[in-house]
């Protein structure tokens, strides 16, 4: 179309232009038509094909993103895997940057190193060393009223407080002829094994005693397979040392972790088959509403193919249009879902888009030809009547 | 005439109805499926959650301090107080028992393995496997098998040897920690030599833990070779318990009564460590923080969840029913033509249009309720092999929402409907 509309305008300059215009334009019009002038159908059917693309656009980003979610969450119950000097051996002394060397400077790795040590009335107490500002992080469930801020602070359990320092008074303590003094900084309250000793700073516990970290105590981030995967290059890296995974931790994460996603996924798939449900009731609807149009095509000697490929591109247009719109909003509705029950934001996930506009495709397609099908059997004429 | 009408509707147009009738039966199925496991999945994954192990633990009141390194208690084993075995079924007698999943006592010993010259100290671990108590009239059976559900008994090369994998709680067999069985070249079904006495290993077990360096026995036998009968060093319980809020970290004794009550009668990890204290005597329960704090978070992000996949899903199944109602409707403008030529009234022609949806919806949404039920009890028996139990209180709830959402779903097709003219109704333009 070369011509600009309104400087040619008699009758025939017109039949000469339409004549010049390309064949497919036709589709394209009736298509545009269509949507143009039945626009609040066409808004509703897009309506509900936009809220069904994005309820389902929510769910699989929610579903793909929820695992990494929950794994984070489940890093709270601490160490998952035990690096524990194999007997009559030690650690090396660069143990801990070969650990952070395998599973990088994110991940959490707390050094421990243990006595026995004697208080002022022959009692036998197990002094912990460790790094506070590493073991802070990794055990959440201390409670821990004052952490030690200086180094001859020391963190004390709460039964091993009432036998070295019931009145939270200095205390001295000796390992083999050696003595230290230590001020009690803080009460470590744990409920287990914790709560009978007391804890140092590596480097004042290492000066005193003489002993070098025995166990490092690590949580892997990552699937089941990516820990074990840690493990194996820890143990090539580290020969003198044994790697045991937490199975307390892990088998139960697997457990809650596998039963979440199992009944999130049974959810989805609900969600999603429910929105289908909605697209095909409104496009139904939609297409049975333009029984007169096909009816008209048809008198006018459309042929089946053709009235086929009109509906079913429409509805696919449709489909289209809408999956991208839900997209959108479905990505907005994940990442708010993600801040209002994880406090971080659901990522974005692109590759979620083909199977929306996939299945939005199919499900308007499916719904286009199904009523024409039924449509096929009636003629014209009864439907142009009004019958 | 009223019910004439619409009645002939439902007989004529038996088609549409019930393709609008199943549309409202998927939508209330879903709603009323995601509604049961929604509200029970806090009960579920709480059980779960119970795979993490014990999240209470009992001791002696005026006990010493334990001296362990490396899962090796150098505290002398006659050292300390003991609880009373035979106090520990009251644990079922608490206020909260339902709540009580299990629980194992323990009673570590140490001693002397192998003959003659070559000997070695090892920790002997005395518990309950699977041991079957009594309370008054209830009988129930607890142990590690429940409270530790991560500790394996394997029975090594594949050769099953007599008598493999957990030992009875009333035999002389003992485990073999994996560490251990390594360092002394031992298998299950071979004997070992424990303070002069021979053991049949039953099994090697493997925790992950310090167990893997220890020999695991009855209680019984820790007891025999203590010498103490009835001594329990101390008591791992496992128990169902509700996330903490603010009213769980008061101290029971600055509460007024009512408080008291409220606190005393909700499961939390306090009020229940609390009620442990209360029938077992002479002990001091704690919550093991390591679990019990981590399992609220865990629990409330879920369930969370589940309820905003809920409330997607409650709304996708208002949709599809208020677009089937519309489409339903929709297709009728030449019967509301008909009518209002006739001289009905927009009032008349929406009392029958609303009179089809409540049929439509109550029928539709009885069916769609008993379907909402047993998908919601495949899902609990496929994914939580238990059921979800559906609260009766749910069904007029779901019924009001499904008659409430077809209303809604069919107002503006009907107010569509009758505004139309009928001339042009009739003349099929439209």
């Amino acid at each position: 179309m070369n011509a600009i509309p309104g400087t040619l305008h008699t009758p025939k300059q017109v039949a000469d232009r339409r004549v010049q215009a390309a064949h497919t334009s036709m589709f394209v019009r009736m298509l545009l038509r269509a949507a143009v002038l039945r626009r609040g159908r066409a808004a509703s059917a897009l309506l509900a094909m936009s809220v069904a693309a994005a309820v389902a656009t929510a769910m699989m980003n929610l579903y793909v993103d929820v695992q990494a979610k929950l794994r984070t969450e489940f890093r709270n119950y601490g160490a998952n895997v035990v690096i524990v000097a194999k007997d009559g051996q030690s650690l090396p002394a660069d143990a801990m940057t070969r650990v952070e060397s395998v599973l990088g400077a994110k991940t959490l790795a707390v050094p421990f190193s243990y006595a026995v040590a004697r208080t002022h009335d022959g009692k036998s107490v197990v002094v912990v060393g460790t790094d506070f500002t590493r073991a802070r992080p990794l055990n959440h469930w201390w409670k821990v009223s004052h952490w030690p801020k200086t180094p001859d602070e020391a963190l004390i359990g709460m039964r091993a407080a009432s036998a070295v320092s019931p009145n939270r008074q200095p205390f001295e303590l000796t390992f083999q002829g050696k003595a230290i003094q230590l001020a009690p900084a803080g009460m470590l309250q744990t409920g287990a094994g914790e709560d009978s000793r007391i804890y140092l700073d590596q480097t004042e516990f290492q000066n005193w005693t003489g002993i070098t970290p025995s166990t490092i105590e690590v949580a892997a981030n990552g699937t089941a397979a990516e820990v074990e995967a840690s493990i194996r290059q820890l143990a090539q890296l580290l020969p003198t040392a044994d790697i045991r995974p937490v199975r307390q931790i892990m088998e139960g994460e697997a457990n809650v972790l596998n039963k979440t996603r199992a009944t999130l996924y049974a959810s989805a798939t609900l969600v999603v088959l429910t929105s289908a449900l909605c697209v095909l009731a409104t496009l139904i609807g939609w297409v049975f509403d333009r029984r007169r149009d096909f009816a008209i095509m048809k008198a006018l000697g459309a042929s089946e193919r053709l009235i086929n490929g009109f509906f079913a591109a429409e509805a696919a247009a449709l489909g289209v249009v809408g999956a991208i719109l839900g997209f959108f909003i479905g990505i907005g509705v994940a990442a708010w879902i993600g801040r209002a029950n994880f406090h971080a934001p659901v990522v974005p996930r692109l590759s979620v888009f083909p199977y929306v506009l996939a299945g939005s495709v199919i499900v308007a397609v499916i719904s286009a030809v199904l009523p024409i099908a039924m449509l096929r059997r009636v003629q014209p004429a009864m439907i142009l009547r009004g019958e | 005439m009223f019910p004439r009408i619409v009645y002939e509707s439902f007989r004529r147009q038996a088609r549409r109805k019930a393709l609008a009738g199943i549309a409202i039966t998927l939508g209330v199925a879903v709603a009323t499926a995601m509604i049961a496991v929604a509200t029970d999945i806090g009960d579920k994954i709480n059980r779960e959650l119970r795979s993490y192990g014990a999240n209470l633990l009992v001791t002696p009141q005026e006990d010493t301090l334990d001296v362990e390194v490396g899962g090796v208690n150098l505290k002398p084993p006659s050292d300390g107080a003991f609880l009373n075995e035979a106090d520990l079924p009251k644990i079922r007698g608490t206020f909260w028992h339902h709540n009580i999943v299990g629980f194992s006592p323990m009673l570590p010993v140490i001693v002397k393995l192998g003959s003659g010259r070559d000997t070695r100290d090892v920790t002997l671990l005395g518990t309950y496997f699977d041991k079957a108590l009594s309370l008054g009239k209830e009988n129930f059976t607890t142990g590690v098998q429940i409270t530790h559900p991560w500790w394996k008994v394997s029975c090594g090369d594949g050769k099953e040897a007599p008598n493999c994998g957990w030992p009875a709680d009333d035999s002389q067999n003992v485990l073999l920690g994996e560490r251990l069985a390594r360092k002394l070249k031992q298998k299950p079904g071979d004997t070992i030599e424990i303070s002069g006495r021979q053991f049949l290993v039953s099994g090697v077990l493997s925790t992950g833990g310090a167990e893997d360096d220890q020999i695991v026995g009855s209680l019984a036998l820790a007891q025999q070779i203590l010498g103490r009968p009835g001594a329990v060093r101390r008591v791992y319980v496992s128990a169902l318990t509700k996330p903490q809020d603010a009213l769980a970290v008061r101290d029971p004794k600055t509460m007024t009564p009512e408080v008291y009550d409220r606190w005393y009668c909700s499961p939390y990890v306090q009020s229940i460590a609390f009620q442990l204290e209360e029938v077992i005597p002479h002990s001091h329960a704690e919550q093991i923080r390591q679990v019990a704090q981590n399992e609220g978070t865990v629990l409330s992000r879920i369930k969370g969840l589940m309820l905003l996949v809920t409330l997607a899903a409650l709304f996708a199944s208002a949709l599809a029913v208020s677009a089937a109602m519309a489409t339903a409707i929709y297709e009728r403008r030449v019967e509301v033509g008909l009518m209002k030529a006739l001289g009905a009234g927009n009032l008349a022609v929406s009392a029958i249009f609303f009179a089809e949806a409540l049929l439509l919806a109550l029928v539709g949404g009885v069916a769609g309720f008993s379907a909402g039920a047993l998908l919601a009890r495949q899902i609990g028996q496929s994914i939580f092999n238990s059921q979800i139990s559906i609260e009766p209180v749910l069904f007029p709830i779901i019924m009001t929402i499904a008659v409430f959402v077809t209303f809604a779903g069919s107002a503006t097709a009907i107010r569509r409907a009758v505004k139309f003219d009928p001339v042009f109704a009739l003349r099929g333009e439209g």
